[in-house]
């Protein structure tokens, strides 16, 4: 099943006077329990799509339809709820609410999501906790922990509300190798365990091992696509 | 709402020394208020209970025109028989209404036999001034075993500073000469039984006597009242106190007029400038809050624009985003406020330790200060009310940013 569609997108951006094309015409499916990752250079638009399919922008042209719905048809609330239910985010550099702990932190999302009991809440934010590795940091602040502690809280704060995508912009650019991978396979485990698609970017080409497609993006265009066979 | 608060609150906190030098400076305005208010409030009540309780009581029932010329002490402008039976009804049967005191003003001379002076004389029933103006036996300057007998017949209370003009002292005869509304001038022969010291300074030359030698003086066959001064039981139910006497008394045609102690007393402009003052404290205190807050709440969206964008990127609706920072200015004020109000209160407890005493005109006043509930309450709801609104301008900014913008700002 297609959970996520682009026909024809392309993404322009006006700096002062000069028009920047950052995606050209991308056509693209991804489907449910999917483990994908966009790799390219800087500038490449990774990010440009990420912030597409993540409904924190809009297409100039063609249509990108998430989970059943165009998102150019959103305004800014609808977008936000819609946010709230269907995504999870994950960025470069972690975003944790400072003035939160790391358990008010992965509790957040989850107050925005209704039909939640607090007993809930506590049951799933302690189970996620607990499988990022951070059950024992849960009182600590952000700046408190590493950075891969940070981002582990914020693959779990991603994941609190359950949501059908993760959408991950180079979440391993502020870490060192070895925290690196361990964030990714934290992230395919739990596209394993709970059957959410993670879609992540990277320019390191050294930690797409895990992806099970790999896209490759060059000036804005879609030059390669690389399906692994895990079974 | 509570994770909203949570927040807020936790987020004033992040930046200590700048929320602390904010709240600081808004808590110094809810101070001054307070205690400026608690001062000048407080002058103010003495002053008015002291002109109110000591002679010109809450209200005053007159006959039509008398007030506007109330400098010649008119004899002809007067209440009697039916009609003053009538003002007297609708008085007792008043429930604002404590007691009131028919009064004969008339100016006269005083002579020693030797010297003759001028003195306004107000002729009473000394146990109803004493229920109605019970201020006023404090006045004089003698022991009074019974207040409702201040005054008796054949007596006559005399201003000191008539008393040293004339080298006169108590037990003395005088002579006091009236002209009545007739043009019949008649005197007699009375003591001083008092001296009383002036409200009105050195120019007042107001003393008493007792109702029967006015009449006896002005040769009256029954009393014809000049004014009649009316003690409220509640003195803060003045304006509808007046607004119901009016309706009662003042019938087209009725010849009579009814004036607060405001409509009488010069001392009203100086209430009312003391009421403007507090307002310009008011405005002082609006204007520090609104810069303060303003200020604090630009920076703290200014500092956060990322933080906005992750908070907007994981779903959080404009609104809420617009609820989160109006709260934190709103919590902001709410601190200040509650630490000025405690620590103005607690100033105003400190000077009633050792109340402030002074002489005004020749009044002495002695300032216990403190400032009526309503007033704390209003000062929080202005402070609380100007918090949100400054913060509106920057909350409004923080919810109309795009996500995507705010996430990558550096």
């Amino acid at each position: 099943m297609t959970l996520i569609k682009l026909e024809n997108v392309t993404k322009v951006y006006t700096t002062g006077e000069v028009p920047v094309t950052a995606l050209k015409g991308i056509n693209l499916e991804i489907g449910n329990r999917a483990f994908i990752s966009f790799i390219g250079p800087s500038g490449s638009g990774k990010t440009t799509l990420l912030n597409l399919m993540g409904v924190l922008d809009k297409p100039t042209e063609g249509n990108l339809v998430v989970n059943g719905i165009n998102i150019s048809l959103l305004d800014r609330a609808e977008a936000a709820t819609f946010r709230a239910n269907i995504l999870g985010f994950v960025f470069q550099n972690f975003n944790l609410i400072p003035v939160l702990t790391v358990y008010e932190n992965v509790e957040y999302p989850l107050l925005l999501v209704k039909h939640t009991t607090a007993q809930e809440r506590r049951d799933r934010i302690l189970r996620l906790l607990e499988q990022v590795g951070m059950i024992d940091q849960k009182n600590k602040y952000p700046n408190q922990i590493s950075g891969g502690q940070k981002q582990r809280v914020a693959v779990a704060r991603a994941l609190v509300t359950n949501p059908q995508v993760v959408l991950a912009d180079e979440p391993t650019a502020n870490l060192d190798h070895a925290t690196a991978f361990k964030v990714i396979a934290i992230m395919h485990e739990m596209q394993k365990e709970f059957g959410t698609t993670f879609i992540f970017s990277t320019h390191d080409p050294k930690i797409v091992g895990e992806a099970e497609i790999i896209y490759t993006l060059e000036d804005g265009v879609l030059v390669n696509q690389e399906t692994k066979n895990r079974n | 709402m509570r994770n909203l608060i949570k927040i807020a609150v936790r987020n004033l906190f992040r930046y200590k020394r700048r929320t602390l030098l904010t709240s600081s400076l808004i808590a110094f305005g809810v101070i001054l208020v307070i205690v400026f208010g608690g001062l000048a409030i407080s002058f103010k009540t003495q002053m008015v209970g002291i002109l109110t309780n000591t002679a010109l009581g809450d209200l005053q029932v007159h006959k039509k025109d008398y007030v506007e010329s109330v400098d010649n002490l008119p004899l002809n402008l007067t209440l009697s028989g039916n009609k003053l039976a009538e003002v007297e009804q609708t008085l007792k049967q008043s429930p604002y209404v404590a007691a009131y005191s028919p009064r004969i003003k008339f100016g006269a001379m005083i002579s020693n036999y030797a010297q003759t002076s001028n003195i306004r004389l107000s002729a009473v029933y000394p146990e109803m001034e004493n229920k109605t103006c019970p201020g006023l036996v404090n006045r004089i300057e003698k022991n009074i075993p019974n207040p409702d007998q201040f005054i008796r017949p054949g007596e006559v209370i005399v201003p000191d500073n008539l008393m040293k003009g004339l080298g006169l002292k108590i037990g003395d005869e005088i002579v006091l000469v009236a002209t009545n509304k007739d043009g019949s001038v008649n005197g007699i022969p009375l003591h001083i039984g008092a001296v009383i010291e002036s409200v009105l300074g050195p120019a007042g030359k107001d003393g008493f006597i007792h109702i029967d030698d006015a009449k006896t003086l002005l040769r009256m066959n029954e009393p014809e009242i000049v004014e009649i001064a009316v003690h409220l039981k509640k003195f803060d139910q003045l304006n509808t106190a007046f607004n119901e006497l009016k309706k009662g008394m003042v019938a087209p045609q009725s010849g009579i007029e009814v004036h607060t102690w405001e409509q009488l007393s010069p001392f009203a402009s100086i209430a009312r400038i003391v009421d403007l003052l507090i307002l310009v404290v008011k405005f002082i205190l609006i204007s520090i809050v609104l810069v303060s807050i303003l200020n604090i709440m630009t920076m703290s969206v200014y500092e956060r624009i990322s933080e906005i964008g992750t908070i907007a990127a994981i779903g959080t609706r404009p609104g809420r985003i617009l609820s989160m920072f109006l709260m934190e200015g709103f919590a902001m004020g709410l601190l200040s406020t509650a630490v000025g109000i405690v620590i103005g209160l607690g100033l105003l407890w400190l000077m009633n330790l050792a109340p402030i005493d002074f002489t005004f005109g020749m009044m002495r006043v002695s300032l216990a200060p403190s400032i009526p509930a309503r007033e704390v309450v209003l000062i929080t709801i202005i402070v609380m009310l100007v918090s949100i609104f400054a913060s509106l301008q920057p909350a409004y900014k923080a919810s109309k940013m795009e996500p995507v913008d705010a996430l990558g700002h550096v």
